[in-house]
């Protein structure tokens, strides 16, 4: 699991481990905790951790080079692959920003599908973390088994939709690929009927949880001050108290239609991030309901602008487009040279983002800390290395 | 909705504080010499209460290699995009903004890994993504990729010899 080597030779003919010397140790890059490969660098002082630094790299498969090399269509199947959790949020910003790109204008349709789509992502996404995360506190595997049956739920709608469970690539420039078949909004409505109680279930049996609390509370503080600082966004940010959110202060699809609030935690701690996308299920199923209230009632539409398979945005332009993803805010910068595919197709991946602070929010607590600590801030390696 | 910052206004307010700093002006965004990011970035802080580091990268343009910031306020709703051009290919460099903003630290590592542009003053400036001791820099536009090995006896490879490639 993790392997030691001794920094300056001990003294006196004393072996290391009672010279009271720092010891340097590898997390990783194969370890659970860490959902890919990630290798923290820890300095420690016994149980104690003195400095922490992330190496990356090892995930890296060069997204950003090959989407220059393919046209703009094409270059929506990588961004699948990024935040593989999120995928639908990928599609969607990649698809905006194309879309600023080239002014190509999306059907009313299309912009509930999306909005419902990403929606369930974030659930989905934010399921994934409510599983995994007590894991990773010692909780064991119990919530992860709830949290999956709901998961599993969404992915079998995404399913319907488009076939694939994991990378979609279902949200395309002009609108999304297909019109959902009937069978969705019955499975739909059934999940927006059994998800409150299950939400509730998960409350019960997790924010009260002793083993979480203790695990979490007052564990790897992130000031305000430095959240901002940082650049951390998403659940990170408004963990440490910020009221940020991309969806209400730059929204995007129809969000601005739909009524919703921020959850926002109190002193930036491990717990007060898990808090945040706890609630932020919640609201995410408020604005499906108001969402899918209205979607029964379309009537029949196109779902796509037809789009060339080609096409030539003008040249000399450029774009920053965001979205909120489940784990923050992603961008996109794009910069076209009048030819088929981007000159310049940049992600502002989150979780990499993110990740900036994890030495100052580490340093200082115990080896165990540093696991809860990197899980609350929920990283996909996918998107950190790209 | 944010507000994108028109680069003219921006450089109106600049001009009165630092005269020499503004390369080129548009409605979009503000190119400024690299001497005088440090001196515009605290100059922004203070006058537009510009707080957030959204994005940093780079684009290499062949004559330049530009280094993009997106700005933002949180407290106002505000977004801004500066440049930095480098004319000089083999020795681009510009100040780092590590000092004012930490979020730069991950993303100039970035930039100088994948572009070669070297950040001074960032406090561990290494590759973060390609290994140490790898050669080039991927995003340049002049980087020429290394041909994808091909087994012996495969048919990329026998058409290659029927070409008489190596």
């Amino acid at each position: 699991m993790a392997s030691t080597s001794g920094v300056p030779a001990a003294q006196a003919g004393l072996p290391f481990s009672q010279a009271g010397e720092p010891v340097l140790v590898n997390i990783g890059p194969q370890h659970p905790s860490t959902h890919g490969v990630l290798r923290l660098r820890a300095l420690l002082d016994g149980e104690v951790i003195i400095d922490l630094e992330p190496v990356f790299g090892y995930l890296h498969s060069s997204m950003e080079k090959l989407a220059e090399l393919r046209t703009y269509t094409q270059a929506i199947t990588l961004t699948d692959r990024m935040d593989y959790l999120a995928a639908m949020s990928n599609n969607l910003a990649a698809c905006l920003a194309i879309e600023k790109l080239a002014d190509i204008p999306v059907p009313e349709r299309a912009l509930y599908l999306r909005l419902i789509m990403v929606e369930l992502q974030r659930i989905a996404s934010h399921c994934m973390f409510l599983g995994t995360y007590p894991n990773e506190c010692g909780a064991w595997s119990t919530p992860w088994m709830y949290s999956f049956r709901d998961r599993e739920k969404i992915l079998d709608m995404f399913e319907m939709c488009c076939g694939q469970r994991l990378t979609y690539n279902y949200i395309r420039p002009g609108g999304v690929a297909q019109d959902v078949p009937p069978e969705f909004a019955i499975a739909l409505r059934v999940f927006l009927k059994d998800m409150p109680s299950r939400v509730a279930e998960y409350e019960e049996l997790l924010v009260e949880n002793e083993i979480l609390i203790a695990r979490s509370k007052h564990i790897g503080i992130l000031s305000r001050e430095q959240a901002i600082n940082a650049s951390a966004s998403g659940p990170v940010l408004r963990g440490s108290g910020v009221l940020w959110d991309i969806r209400k202060a730059d929204p995007y699809l129809i969000y601005d239609r739909y009524d919703f609030d921020v959850p926002v935690g109190e002193i930036g701690d491990c717990w007060d991030r898990f808090w945040v996308r706890m609630e932020e299920i919640k609201e995410s199923l408020r604005i499906l309901h108001q969402c899918f209230e209205e979607f029964v009632e379309l009537p029949p539409g196109p779902y796509r602008t037809p789009v060339d398979w080609v096409f030539h945005p003008p040249a000399g332009r450029e774009i920053y487009s965001r979205i909120e993803s489940p784990r923050g805010e992603l961008g996109y910068y794009l910069v076209s040279d009048g030819g088929a595919n981007p000159y310049r197709f940049r992600v502002r991946g989150p979780s990499q983002i993110n990740l900036t602070a994890l030495k100052d929010m580490t340093v200082g607590h115990k080896v165990a800390d540093a696991i809860a600590i990197l899980g609350s801030i929920d990283i996909v390696m996918g998107e950190v290395d790209r | 909705m944010s507000t994108w910052l028109s680069g003219r206004d921006v450089a109106r307010l600049l001009r009165a504080h630092l005269p020499d700093a503004v390369e080129e002006e548009a409605d979009d965004c503000l190119a400024v010499y690299p001497g005088a990011l440090l001196d515009t970035c605290r100059h922004l802080q203070r006058e537009l209460a510009i707080d957030y580091l959204n994005n940093l990268t780079a684009v290499d343009y062949l004559d330049y290699i530009e280094v993009v910031y997106h700005l933002s306020s949180l407290e106002r709703n505000h977004l801004l995009t500066i440049k930095v051009r480098c004319y000089d290919r083999e020795h681009a460099e510009v100040p780092s903004l590590t000092p004012l903003w930490q979020g730069a630290d991950l993303q100039e590592r970035e930039v100088y890994d994948l572009f070669g542009v070297v950040f001074a003053g960032h406090p561990n400036l290494k590759r973060l993504l390609m290994w140490e001791g790898f050669l080039g820099h991927p995003l340049r536009k002049d980087f020429v990729m290394p041909p994808f090995p091909q087994p012996p006896g495969s048919p990329v490879r026998k058409r290659g010899e029927e070409l008489g490639l190596d």
